[in-house]
C-alpha cells in the first residue's frame, strides 16, 4: 500500500473554515488527504494539540487562520504566530521535520487560496515520507 | 562444585553494586567481581545545552554531593567565560562547600558506615542500619546527629538557596550573596556544628578505638592496598576541598605527581572492561598494569584517608591536632588502612568547620560584590574539586554562542573503582574460607570493603567522557575498505 | 492492641539518590515513621536485598517508594517485583514521575551514548575496543550486567503506578504530609499527584508581578536581575507559570529562574507544550520577523522546556537521525 500522507488542519471557524467551504461550493478541488478540525479561532490552538496529531498518526499538521488585522477576536491569529515559531524550533529539536506542520492565513473570501495550500502541504508531505512518531512510540512499549 | 556467591544490591552506599564472588571446587574464592550496573550519559546529553545551564542539570549526577558536581562544574564554566568571578563569589562557594561536606560526612558516618561499628557486623539486618544505631545510642545522641546534619542543610540553604541541587553558580559568580541577617544566622550554627565534630570524633574513639577487636580490623585485616594516593592540597600541601593542585603520593609517602587543573589528561586514563559499566582511572603514564598493588601499581585510591596521606599537614589548627593524633595511632603517615577512610572524614569535618569559622569572620563574606556581568565567551574550561568521594573533574567546551560543545567528566568514586574491585576481592579471598558457608555477616564484611570509600555509583555512572575524535572503518571482504575521521 | 506495622520499600531506579537525601531531611521525622513502619528495603540506608523482597508474598509490602527513572532492564525487573508485592506503588520524584533529568539522553541515542563514551574519550587507554556488555564469561562462570535500554522511561510506563509524588526532589515537607497521609489512610483517589499544590508557582512566588511583554530573553548571566521583579517579566526563562507549586519556590528565591521539576499543573497534557504557550503569549511583537529574532535570544528550548519531563512529553524522545 503505498504512502498516502495524513493531513491534519485545524481551521479558525470565521475565516479559515468558511474559505474552505468556499472552496467546496465553488467546486475547486483539493486532495482529500486533509481532516479538518474547526476550532473557533487559531488562537485556540495549543501546541499539544500539534503534538498529538502527529503523536496519533498525522505526517503533518495545518492551522489556518484569519489574515493579520482581520481575526474576529482582534488579536487571537497573533497568539498563534507568536506560538509558531517556536513550536517549530521545537520540532526541530525532537528530529521531526518543521515542514510539516504550517501556519497559514487564509480569508473568507478565497477559496483558491485554501485548495492551493492544501495541495502544497499535501505534497510536501508526500516528499518528506511519512511521519514515523506513532509506530516509533508503539514500538518503544514492546521493545526496549 | 564451583559456584558463585551474589551480593545483590550492595547497600549502605550511594548508587547501584552488586558483588559475584566465585567459589572453586572446594569452597575458596578463586575470583571476585565488583560490578556496576548503572550508566546514565550525561556527558552526552549535555551537549548542546546552553553551559550556564550544566551546573544545575550535573548536581542530578548525584543527590548526596550535588554541590560537588555544581562546584566543579562552575568551576568549569568560569573558564568558559575567561575566568572572571569576584572574589566573594570564590569565597561563598568555598563556604557553602564547608557546609555541604559536613552533610555528607555525616550522613555516611552515622547513616551509612556506623551501622557496622555500633550495631556489628554481624548484627541483624533488620537491625544493621541506622535505626538500630539510634537505638543503641539513644535518643538523645541520634537526636543530636539529625539535628547536626540538618544545621549543614539549613546552612547550605542560607547561603546559596538550595541544599539538594542547588542552582546558585552561574557565569560571573553566584546568583545571591550572604546578608548580614543570614551571616547573623549561621554563627551559632556553625559553633553547634564545630562542636559536633569534636564530639564525633570522642565517639570515635570510645567506640571504635576503644574497641580492641575494631582496631585489630582496622590495622592488621585484610583491609590494605599498597597503591597511590590522589588529593587537591593548596601551597602549603594542606586539604583544599575547593580549589588547589591535584597531588599524587605513592603508598611509601613519595610525590608521584603535582599538577593544574588544566594538565589533567596527562596523568590520568581509563580502563575499561565488559563485566561493568564503570571505567578503571589509572596513572596514564604507568600504563594500565592490571588490578595489581604493590610498587609496579598504576592504580590510585581518591578518598578521605588518601587526602590525607596526600597531605603534608591540615589548613586549620584543630584540624591539625585530629590529623596528627590519628597517623600518630596509626602508627605512620601515609598509611594504607582503608578502615582509617571512617576516621579520616571526622578530621576532614573538623576542618570544615574550622573553615567555616574563617568565613564567618570574614568581613568581604556579606559584600554585595559577589556576580559580575561576564563579557567574553572564551570556550573552555577545567574545574576540579575534591568531591567527599574523590577527585573530582568537570571539563567544558562551547562554542561562541555558550553552547555546550563537549563535556569530559572523571568523577570522585570512579577514581576508586579499580582500589574497590582489588580489596573486595581481598576481604572476600581472606574471609571466605573452604567448609564454612559464609553468614550474612561474613558477607556484610565483605561489604565494608567498599563502604569505607563511600561510594557514589550514581556519581561514577554519569556516563563517558565526551566528544573526542572518531575514527569509522567500513569494513568489506575482512579489510578496511573506507574510513572516516573527525 | 498491637497494630501491625506497615512494611515499606524505598527503591531507586536510574536515580542521583536525592530523593533518599530528601527523606532523611525529613529529619526527625524519620523517627516517627519507625515507629509504625518496618523498612524492607531501602539500600541508601538499609541492608535488604533483593531476595528478601523475591521471598515476600504478593502485596505484603503496604508502600512502596520508587524513585529514579527507567534506564535498564535492572531498573523495569525490580519495578515490576515491588508492584507484584506492594499494595501501594508511588512514582517518587521527577525521575519516576516524569522521567527527570535522565530523560535528556531521550535526546541521543544509545549508540551515540556507548561510542562517545568507550570508544572515543581521549582519556580511554589507548587501543581500547572493549565496551561493556550484558554477559561475560570468565573462567566458567557468566558475569552479568543489565541491558542499557534505548531510551528513558517513567515509572509509569513499564508498571501501574497508585500515586505521584513529583520534585526534584520532593520538599521533605512534602513527603511528611504524604507519609502521614498513608499512615492515616488520607489518600486521594488513585493515580493523583500527591504532595503538591493544585496550582502554579506563580501563585505562591512572592515577586512583584504587573505585566508581561518583552522585547527579548536574557540568558541568566547576561544581566544582573532585580531580585523583587518576577523573573519573566525581566526576560528571563523561568517555567513557573506552566509548573505545579509546592516546591516552596526555591529556585526563584536563589534567583534563578523555574525548571519545572514539579511537573505541569492538573489536566495538562504536555507540560513544555504547555509553556511553549506561556512564553510566547509574553512576546512583545506582532511582526514574524521580530519574533524570530526575539526566540534567537532564548537558544535550546527544548531542554529548558522539557528538562524533567522529555520522556513524559507527548513525542517522548527525539525520532530523527
Amino acid at each position: 500500500m503505498s504512502y498516502e500522507p495524513k493531513l491534519v488542519g485545524f481551521l479558525c471557524n470565521w475565516c479559515s473554515y468558511t474559505g474552505a467551504d468556499l472552496a467546496g461550493t465553488s467546486r475547486i478541488q483539493y486532495p482529500p488527504n486533509i481532516r479538518i478540525i474547526r476550532v473557533m479561532c487559531s488562537a485556540r490552538i495549543d501546541p499539544s494539540f500539534v503534538l498529538q496529531s502527529l503523536g496519533k498518526g498525522a505526517d503533518g499538521v495545518l492551522i489556518c487562520g484569519c489574515h493579520p488585522g482581520d481575526c474576529h477576536y482582534s488579536e487571537g491569529n497573533y497568539k498563534a504566530m507568536r506560538r509558531y515559531p517556536l513550536l517549530k524550533r521545537l520540532l526541530d529539536a525532537y528530529g521531526i521535520e518543521p515542514e510539516r506542520v504550517r501556519l497559514a492565513w487564509v480569508s473568507a473570501s478565497v477559496g483558491q487560496r485554501f485548495a492551493d495550500v492544501v495541495a502544497d502541504m499535501t505534497e510536501r508531505l508526500r516528499a518528506l515520507g511519512p511521519c514515523r512518531v506513532k509506530t516509533a512510540l508503539q514500538t518503544d512499549q514492546i521493545e526496549r | 562444585m564451583s559456584r558463585t556467591i551474589k551480593i545483590d544490591p550492595i547497600t549502605r552506599l550511594e548508587g547501584h553494586g552488586k558483588i559475584d564472588i566465585h567459589l572453586d571446587d572446594r569452597g575458596a574464592v578463586e575470583d571476585c567481581f565488583f560490578q556496576i550496573p548503572e550508566l546514565r550519559g550525561f556527558e552526552r546529553f549535555v551537549v548542546g545545552r546552553p553551559i550556564e545551564e550544566l551546573p544545575r542539570i550535573v548536581t542530578r549526577i548525584c543527590g548526596v554531593c550535588p554541590a560537588s558536581h555544581h562546584m566543579a562544574s562552575a568551576k568549569a564554566v568560569d573558564g568558559c567565560f575567561g575566568g572572571e568571578v569576584p572574589p566573594v563569589a570564590h569565597k561563598l562557594r568555598e563556604m557553602y562547600y564547608q557546609a555541604h561536606f559536613i552533610h555528607s560526612h555525616i550522613a555516611h558516618f552515622y547513616a551509612l558506615a556506623a551501622p557496622d561499628f555500633v550495631c556489628g557486623p554481624d548484627a541483624d539486618p533488620a537491625v544493621r542500619n541506622i535505626l538500630g544505631v539510634v537505638a543503641k545510642v539513644g535518643l538523645g545522641i541520634g537526636g543530636q546527629v539529625i539535628k547536626a546534619r540538618a544545621l549543614a542543610q539549613d546552612m547550605q540553604r542560607i547561603i546559596g538557596g538550595r541544599s539538594t541541587h542547588p542552582v546558585w553558580c552561574l557565569p560571573g559568580g553566584v546568583s545571591k550573596g550572604l546578608s548580614k541577617a543570614e551571616l547573623a544566622e549561621i554563627k551559632p550554627m556553625v559553633a553547634e556544628l564545630s562542636k559536633f565534630t569534636d564530639f564525633s570524633l570522642k565517639l570515635f574513639k570510645d567506640v571504635v578505638l576503644g574497641n580492641p577487636a575494631y582496631v585489630e580490623l582496622i590495622l592488621k585485616g585484610p583491609y590494605t592496598l599498597d597503591v597511590h594516593n590522589m588529593g587537591l592540597v593548596d601551597t602549603n600541601n594542606a586539604p583544599n576541598f575547593y580549589d588547589g593542585q591535584v597531588r599524587v603520593v605513592d603508598f611509601q609517602g613519595k610525590e608521584v605527581c603535582k599538577y593544574e587543573a588544566a594538565d589533567y589528561q596527562k596523568y590520568v586514563a581509563e580502563h575499561v572492561e565488559s563485566w561493568t559499566y564503570l571505567k578503571f582511572p589509572y596513572l596514564k603514564q604507568r600504563g594500565w598494569k592490571g588490578f595489581r598493588e604493590g610498587v609496579d601499581t598504576s592504580i590510585y585510591c581518591a578518598t578521605p584517608l588518601a587526602r590525607l596521606n596526600v597531605a603534608d599537614r591540615m589548613a586549620t589548627p584543630r584540624a591539625q591536632a585530629a590529623f596528627e593524633e590519628m597517623f600518630r595511632t596509626l602508627g605512620g603517615h601515609p598509611c594504607k588502612a582503608l578502615l582509617a577512610n571512617h576516621w579520616a572524614r571526622l578530621v576532614e569535618m573538623v576542618q570544615n568547620a574550622e573553615t567555616l569559622e574563617r568565613f564567618c569572620a570574614d568581613p568581604e563574606i556579606t559584600s554585595d560584590k559577589y556576580r559580575v556581568v561576564p563579557e567574553r565567551i572564551t570556550g573552555e574550561g577545567i574545574g576540579i574539586v575534591e568531591a567527599m568521594r574523590g577527585t573530582l573533574t568537570h571539563h567544558y567546551s562551547c562554542d561562541d554562542k555558550g553552547i555546550c560543545t563537549s563535556a569530559n567528566l572523571i568523577v570522585g568514586t570512579t577514581n576508586n573503582n579499580a582500589p574497590i574491585q582489588m580489596v573486595t576481592k581481598k576481604v572476600a579471598q581472606s574471609l571466605i574460607k573452604p567448609g564454612k558457608e559464609p553468614d550474612q555477616g561474613i558477607l556484610n564484611m565483605v561489604e565494608m570493603a567498599f563502604r569505607a570509600f563511600d561510594p557514589c555509583y550514581s556519581c561514577a555512572t554519569h556516563s563517558l567522557p565526551g566528544q573526542m575524535p572518531m575514527e569509522i572503518q567500513i569494513w568489506q571482504g575482512g579489510e578496511v575498505r573506507r574510513r572516516f575521521a573527525r | 492492641m498491637a497494630t501491625k506495622k506497615l512494611q515499606v520499600a524505598l527503591y531507586w531506579g536510574a536515580a542521583c539518590g536525592g530523593c533518599d537525601v530528601a527523606v532523611l531531611d525529613t529529619n526527625e521525622f524519620i523517627l516517627t515513621v519507625a515507629e509504625v513502619a518496618d523498612i524492607r528495603l531501602w539500600p541508601i540506608a538499609a541492608d535488604g536485598k533483593y531476595k528478601d523482597i523475591e521471598a515476600l508474598a504478593d502485596g505484603e509490602l503496604d508502600l512502596s517508594l520508587y524513585n529514579g527513572a527507567v534506564r535498564n532492564s535492572e531498573n523495569e525487573h525490580i519495578a515490576k517485583l515491588l508492584r507484584k508485592k506492594s499494595k501501594l506503588l508511588v512514582a517518587f520524584g521527577s525521575c519516576a514521575h516524569m522521567g527527570g533529568i535522565p530523560g535528556l539522553a531521550n535526546l541521543v541515542s544509545k549508540e551515540d551514548i556507548f561510542a562517545t563514551a568507550y570508544m572515543a574519550n581521549a582519556s580511554i587507554e589507548p587501543g581500547n575496543k572493549v565496551v561493556p556488555r550484558p554477559t561475560t564469561q570468565i573462567n566458567g562462570h557468566t558475569l552479568e550486567i543489565p541491558t542499557f535500554y534505548r531510551r528513558v522511561y517513567r515509572l509509569s510506563d513499564v508498571v501501574d503506578v497508585d500515586y505521584f509524588v513529583p520534585g526534584c526532589p520532593p520538599e521533605p515537607s512534602q513527603i511528611k504530609n504524604v507519609l502521614l497521609a498513608v499512615v492515616k489512610g488520607e489518600l486521594p483517589p488513585k493515580k493523583s499527584v500527591v504532595g503538591a499544590s493544585e496550582r502554579t508557582l506563580c501563585d505562591d512566588c512572592t515577586r512583584k508581578k504587573t505585566e508581561k511583554k518583552v522585547k527579548r530573553f536574557y540568558r541568566p548571566w547576561e544581566i544582573i536581575q532585580d531580585s523583587e521583579r518576577c523573573l519573566l517579566e525581566q526576560g528571563i526563562v523561568c517555567m513557573g507559570p506552566a509548573t505545579r507549586s509546592g516546591c516552596g519556590v526555591r529556585c526563584p528565591n536563589s534567583n534563578q529562574g523555574c525548571r519545572g521539576c514539579y511537573g505541569p499543573g492538573p489536566g495538562v497534557v504536555d507540560h513544555g507544550a504547555k509553556f511553549l504557550s506561556a512564553l510566547s503569549s509574553i512576546i512583545d511583537s506582532k511582526d514574524p520577523k521580530e519574533i524570530d529574532a526575539i526566540l534567537g535570544t532564548l537558544p535550546d528550548f527544548v531542554s529548558i522546556a522539557y528538562r524533567f519531563g522529555l520522556p513524559a512529553s507527548i513525542l517522548q524522545r527525539r525520532h530523527g537521525a
